[in-house]
């Protein structure tokens, strides 16, 4: 009677101590150039080496330039981060995949395409989006710079087990709703206090329909429900997915795999600290009005009335209608915006890019938006412009980036400018988290093209396809 | 490393808004750089200044009374989104030293006590208490006492509040342990449980 979380716990326990923490095994430790170089030089004046360098993978994704025909010194505030990512890896023989390798993108985009992660493995990156790759049947999260340098230091890592919720998606999902419509409405529902404490299990009849990339995305947002962990049972798609990628095992390994990953799933008889249920025909396509990801209302709904916010928060809810430039009560549709941004770990993937490009096709961006698509990874750019999905976008008046986090985060030159608005297929609308003073609606691929065209929030149900 | 203690005394200023991410904590912009090192100043940046970095005068840190003050007094879910350390650094290098919340975002929590920033869970009910009793004459703002050893948060002789806190948290706390020392003494463990794991696992190892 174990849950997944249980079985894939266990089998990495090293240590029990007695303060009720485990010494827990790391099979993949992802790093990158904006939260991995200071911990370095903690190694370094230990006077130690990486412990299990193959285990361990480099990415520059956060804060590179994301411009056509980019260097390292078109992003010139990255330039020294990126260096000493660079130093570290050599110095430790770690696996890097900089600006110019075939494989850079973002790590959660990077990691599981090329067959990095595998089910019934412990993953940690020093970025809190790693729940994403528990899409694979992992479990795998975000860890600070301080963990990092103990997972360099030792291939492990001090953890309290958390506690185990399931979340059940029943039924099918309307057309023009998406895992993330989906994932946003059970924010919305739980809160982003919701999942404190607790590794998510999701399951049910959405999920097991869903292909990999879906279910990534559904992950991604564990976080945002305060959920550090969030994950999925591996099942045939899983083993499809993995079939063959460049870092999958291969042959005997492979059989040895498959078998094992058979084994991984919550038994019958489980029992979870807490079980959610959640009817997905009854969700319609979601837009986030205010600064935090629970702040979500379905594209028919109307912003709340303050006074009836959160367990009558209303100043909070006030402080977010104030920033966003939106009134209680007030439908989304026809406010007009600034901007589009489709890219991300959340939304960055061959999948999204098609959806998006199926809505776009034919139509013009309005003419006061500014849209950009980043492709997760050079792999997910690749496979697209081979599917001309770039000139879609480009004769739309999109621009097509090269990949990275860009304005997810703003750690770069793409920013939304100062009260501005942006149709965002990202994953935080926090204050200034895609520029000083943005203001941002999480959305779908489909949602952020459709307003794109309209040139405001829009309901993509009203607009046909071309 | 940080330094040894089991009591801090210092002025406390409310900061009670719900989610108060580490985005908030310390944007984007503030954080570019390898060091630890000098974050303090882009502490609550887009709260502290105005968009060409003057300092507002409406945020409450910028309010003289609270300029000392080393304890934040905050709502739920204290900072919970992104796993950067920086907003610990930040808050650190500020000089805050504690932080008391109903609840905290986890990575952040793991981060702080790593760094010997304090952070205490509390009702959010005796927060408010605290925040009327130490915060309310603002000319004249009390000293509280978080006192490790005792589990308490002490304001005048009749005013003690107990918290819970993890033994493992509180012995970092106050021992200044060094958990990767700590980890490194059980070497031969994690080396004989890799051997043990390469076997069962040899697919997840890279040794095709």
């Amino acid at each position: 009677m174990s849950t997944l979380l249980d079985k894939i716990w266990a089998s990495h326990v090293i240590h029990q101590f007695e303060d009720g923490f485990d010494l827990i095994h790391v099979d993949r430790h992802l790093i990158h150039e904006v939260s991995s170089p200071q911990a370095f030089s903690g190694l370094k004046d230990r006077g130690i080496k990486v412990k299990s360098p193959a285990l361990t993978f480099a990415v520059e994704d956060h804060i590179v330039s994301t411009l056509p025909n980019r260097t390292v010194h078109t992003e010139p505030s990255g330039v020294e981060l990126i260096n000493t990512l660079r130093q570290y890896t050599e110095d430790n023989n770690i696996k890097l995949f900089d600006l110019d390798h075939r494989n850079q993108g973002i790590v959660h985009v990077v990691a599981p395409e090329l067959g990095l992660i595998l089910p019934g493995q412990v993953i940690v990156c020093g970025d809190s989006h790693t729940c994403s790759l528990g899409a694979l049947g992992a479990l795998a999260w975000g860890i600070g710079t301080s963990e990092v340098e103990h997972v360099l230091a030792t291939q492990t890592i001090r953890q309290r087990k958390p506690k185990a919720m399931r979340v059940i998606f029943n039924g099918k999902m309307n057309s023009y709703v998406t895992a993330k419509d989906l994932i946003l409405y059970l924010i919305g529902q739980l809160g982003v206090n919701g999942g404190a404490g607790y590794a998510v299990e999701y399951a049910g009849e959405a999920i097991d329909a869903m292909s990999i990339e879906e279910r990534l995305t559904i992950c991604n947002l564990s976080i945002e429900l305060g959920a550090k962990y969030g994950f999925m049972a591996p099942d045939i798609k899983t083993i499809e997915y993995l079939y063959d990628r460049e870092y999958s095992p291969k042959q005997k390994q492979w059989q040895q795999a498959i078998m094992y990953w058979q084994t991984l799933f919550s038994d019958s008889d489980a029992v979870f600290d807490k079980e959610i249920v959640i009817d997905v025909t009854k969700i319609d396509p979601q837009i986030t009005w205010g600064t935090t990801p629970q702040d979500v209302i379905s594209i028919t709904q109307t912003v709340p009335d303050s006074t009836l916010y959160r367990n009558n928060n209303t100043q909070q809810a006030e402080k977010a209608l104030s920033y966003m430039d939106v009134k209680p009560n007030q439908s989304l549709m026809g406010l007009k915006i600034d901007n589009v941004f489709i890219g991300s770990c959340t939304n960055s993937r061959i999948n999204d890019l098609r959806q998006a490009a199926k809505f776009i096709k034919g139509r013009k961006v309005a003419s006061h938006v500014k849209a950009i698509v980043v492709p997760g990874s050079k792999q997910v750019k690749k496979q697209a412009e081979q599917e001309n999905l770039h000139e879609i976008f480009l004769a739309a008046g999109f621009e097509w980036r090269e990949p990275g986090c860009s304005m997810c985060i703003g750690l770069n030159s793409d920013k939304v400018k100062p009260y501005q608005r942006c149709i965002s297929t990202s994953n935080r609308n926090f204050e200034g988290r895609q520029g000083p003073y943005a203001r941002t609606h999480l959305a779908s691929p489909i949602m952020a093209a459709a307003c794109a065209i309209a040139g405001c929030i829009t309901d993509p149900r009203q607009m046909t396809e071309v | 490393m940080m330094n040894t203690r089991t009591k801090i005394i210092g002025q406390a200023v409310p900061l009670l808004d719900k989610n108060i991410d580490t985005d908030v904590i310390i944007p984007q912009t503030e954080l570019i750089t390898v060091s630890k090192k000098g974050l303090g100043k882009g502490l609550f940046a887009r709260w502290r200044y105005h968009d060409d970095y003057q300092l507002n005068e409406n945020f409450i840190l910028n309010n003289g009374c609270y300029k000392s003050a080393s304890i934040i007094l905050a709502g739920e879910n204290f900072g919970c989104g992104s796993s950067r350390e920086h907003a610990v650094w930040a808050l650190l290098d500020y000089g805050i030293k504690c932080v008391i919340a109903p609840s905290f975002g986890e990575i952040f929590y793991n981060n702080s006590y790593k760094n010997g920033l304090i952070l205490i869970k509390c009702q959010e009910r005796i927060i408010n208490q605290i925040a009327t009793l130490a915060c309310s004459n603002e000319n004249n703002l009390l000293n509280i006492t978080i006192d490790l050893e005792k589990s308490c948060i002490f304001l005048f002789l009749d005013h003690q509040f107990p918290f819970d806190m993890e033994s493992r948290v509180r012995d970092y706390l106050i021992n200044d342990l060094d958990e990767i020392k700590e980890s490194l003494l059980l070497n031969e463990k994690i080396e004989s449980f890799q051997k043990v794991d390469r076997k069962k696992r040899e697919w997840s190892y890279f040794s095709f």
